[in-house]
């Protein structure tokens, strides 16, 4: 009786599963592998071949591995600076780093437009110091660099918290049995906050490859990835099919992805999150 | 033994204008088991980190060997330690812990293999190659540290209260693999711990500490019979600790009653601390005692019976194998040679004040 008494408890939640992840992903599934009249296709699952779309998802896939890189490897000198400032003041700087994090998503894409164009701040100082302007915007590297702006924080922390976690008495003990600065760091510090890096790929990687606003914006329409593929068939073609086609396949990726990097996160620091 | 292996000189040492260690010297003879003991904040942690290279002092020498390595780093210096924590490396096995030194030495892979061997059957955990830290208990984890500091053949072991963090029966059976270890490797160690029991048990030379001064130097015996001042006389064991004045030699005053003792060359109507240990009050009919008194509390500790006496004024612990009824009147005893005089310390600037061997 009174397991059948908890059971209900979780009701509600069980309602809100049903309604808000099964079925949408039901719904996903079905338009994907139907056409416009209903009936049964895989047309749009392999429309993911086709030149267009394939060429979005591998620039996604390049413009997600590229801006991971950067994002580790700006993190994680900054994370052992970090981790080294032991004051008083340490929450606070690493609070400073993070406060970007909270701005509006919308605001920050458009402070790199006005960053980047023609006549904007950065090409107004490279004038005014006489040198060349650069062109960057409506680029692929433009939009690497908002990209890499925009997740940083979600790289810092979890590599942060990773190196936080190693107690001083190990580095020490590294060094009373005569490690150099080079051994106690590739011995002890990298093995150590590998799980951090994991979980920092993760939280990059992923919004990095399924992102369409930043590529929009700071794209001017050039630079078509994935997500503007898919936001392009659902918002201006009305085929719904497509783009659940191909969402369908955006979540395969994303899961393989997720998959492998896993399999190295023992300790699930932060993974779990997307 | 008579060769100092280690030398400090003058260290001094100060965190946040705090003063940890004031102008301390001290020397380690070879193959010494030395104890600093004292309680938390006294500066001996902190000695022990200057010698181990984590620290730097402020001023003052270290002398190692012969050589003066202040300013040696860690990685550079010929001893190991063993930390409170353990602190073994979470991502290696056992073996690959007590292989990290050996492999930055540059050892040869055979000479690593039986070192590990060795080390592991020293500390009595033969077989232990392939598990992972987290699989062992912490008295294991603490073997391993121990091993993974030996296998190096370091001259000195430094250990930061290597015991602290375990429950008293693997706390003592520790000790004597410790005096055991020591025997079989002749190496000097240097062991930090704030449990007397421990110091007594373990050491040869036991330098007690406090607010970053070394209050007394000596065999465990030394200490313990002989302590120097009221603060090695409270720290170390249960003692019955009284203000006193010393009439004339052999002869001091307690609580109104003129005592006979064994002490000489306090000079005339010196006011002095005495000591009078809880296990040398000898219990005895009220009319033959120094002091007469009613029992006020009994306590059952297995050894003997612990038992507070109220005489004269002053709240007497007794340690007896007899036993005395709560409120039974009785009379209080003390042979002359168990009646410790120490100078009272003249200012507060003296009752921390360095007293060198």
């Amino acid at each position: 009786m009174n397991k059948w008494k908890r059971q209900f408890l979780a009701g509600p939640y069980l309602i809100w599963i049903a309604g808000f992840l099964v079925l949408p992903l039901a719904f996903i599934l079905y338009y994907a592998l139907s056409r416009s009249d209903g009936s049964l296709t895989l047309e749009n699952i392999l429309a993911i071949a086709s030149p267009v779309h394939r060429k979005a998802l591998l620039l996604s896939l390049r413009i997600a591995l590229i801006c991971t890189f950067f994002c580790i490897v700006l993190s994680y000198p900054l994370a052992m600076i970090l981790n080294k400032i032991r004051s008083r003041h340490q929450n606070l700087i690493v609070f400073i780093f993070i406060l970007p994090m909270w701005m509006n998503f919308m605001l920050r894409i458009l402070a790199w437009k006005m960053l980047l164009s023609n006549n904007g701040v950065i090409n107004s100082i490279l004038e005014f110091l006489g040198l060349p302007g650069i062109d960057i915007l409506n680029t692929p590297t433009a939009v690497i660099f908002c990209m890499v702006y925009d997740f940083l924080p979600f790289m810092i922390l979890p590599i942060y918290n990773s190196m936080a976690r190693i107690s001083p008495d190990l580095i020490e003990a590294a060094r009373d049995l005569g490690a150099g600065n080079a051994r106690v760091f590739f011995k002890i510090i990298l093995p150590l906050t590998v799980s951090g890096v994991v979980s920092g790929i993760i939280m990059v990687f992923i919004p990095a490859l399924t992102s369409f606003a930043i590529s929009d914006l700071l794209g001017g329409g050039k630079v078509l990835m994935i997500g503007n593929v898919i936001e392009q068939s659902f918002m201006q073609e009305y085929n719904w099919n497509l783009g659940s086609g191909l969402s369908f396949v955006l979540m395969i990726f994303v899961i393989v992805s997720m998959m492998l990097m896993n399999s190295h996160d023992k300790e699930g620091g932060g993974a779990g999150i997307w | 033994m008579d060769k100092k292996l280690v030398d400090l000189k003058n260290l001094t040492k100060s965190y946040d204008n705090s003063i940890v260690l004031d102008n301390l010297n001290l020397y380690i003879r070879e193959n010494e088991f030395l104890t600093l003991l004292g309680p938390s904040g006294c500066g001996k942690t902190t000695t022990l980190r200057l010698i181990g290279g984590f620290e730097q002092p402020d001023s003052g020498q270290i002398i190692f060997d012969g050589a003066d390595i202040t300013a040696l780093p860690a990685n550079q210096r010929q001893l190991n330690t063993v930390f409170q924590k353990y602190s073994l490396f979470p991502h290696m096995n056992i073996a690959e812990n007590i292989a990290f030194g050996l492999k930055i030495k540059k050892k040869s892979k055979q000479y690593i293999e039986d070192k590990i061997k060795y080390a592991l059957k020293l500390v009595n955990l033969d077989g232990f190659e392939k598990r992972s830290v987290d699989s062992l208990s912490g008295g294991q984890q603490q073997r391993i540290a121990i091993a993974r500091a030996i296998v190096n053949e370091p001259k000195l072991l430094l250990l930061d209260e290597p015991l602290g963090a375990l429950d008293l029966k693997l706390r003592q059976d520790m000790q004597y693999e410790l005096i055991r270890l020591k025997e079989e490797l002749g190496i000097t160690f240097i062991y930090v711990t704030h449990d007397q029991e421990e110091a007594l048990t373990m050491s040869d030379t036991i330098v007690v500490m406090n607010q970053g001064y070394i209050q007394q130097i000596g065999t465990p015996e030394d200490i313990y019979n002989e302590p120097k001042n009221a603060f090695v006389a409270d720290f170390i064991g249960d003692s019955n600790l009284v203000d006193g004045l010393m009439l004339q030699d052999r002869l001091v005053e307690v609580l109104g009653v003129k005592l006979p003792c064994v002490d000489e060359g306090f000079g005339r109507n010196k006011a002095v601390d005495v000591v009078i240990r809880p296990e040398d009050v000898e219990l005895v009919a009220p009319e033959q005692g120094f002091f007469t008194g009613d029992v006020t509390s009994l306590i059952f500790k297995g050894v003997h019976w612990e038992i507070e006496v109220m005489a004269n004024g002053f709240e007497w612990l007794i340690h007896t194998t007899q036993m005395h009824e709560v409120g039974s009147h009785v009379g209080l005893r003390v042979d002359p040679f168990n009646i410790q005089i120490m100078r009272k310390p003249e200012n507060s600037a003296e009752e921390a004040v360095e007293t060198d061997e």
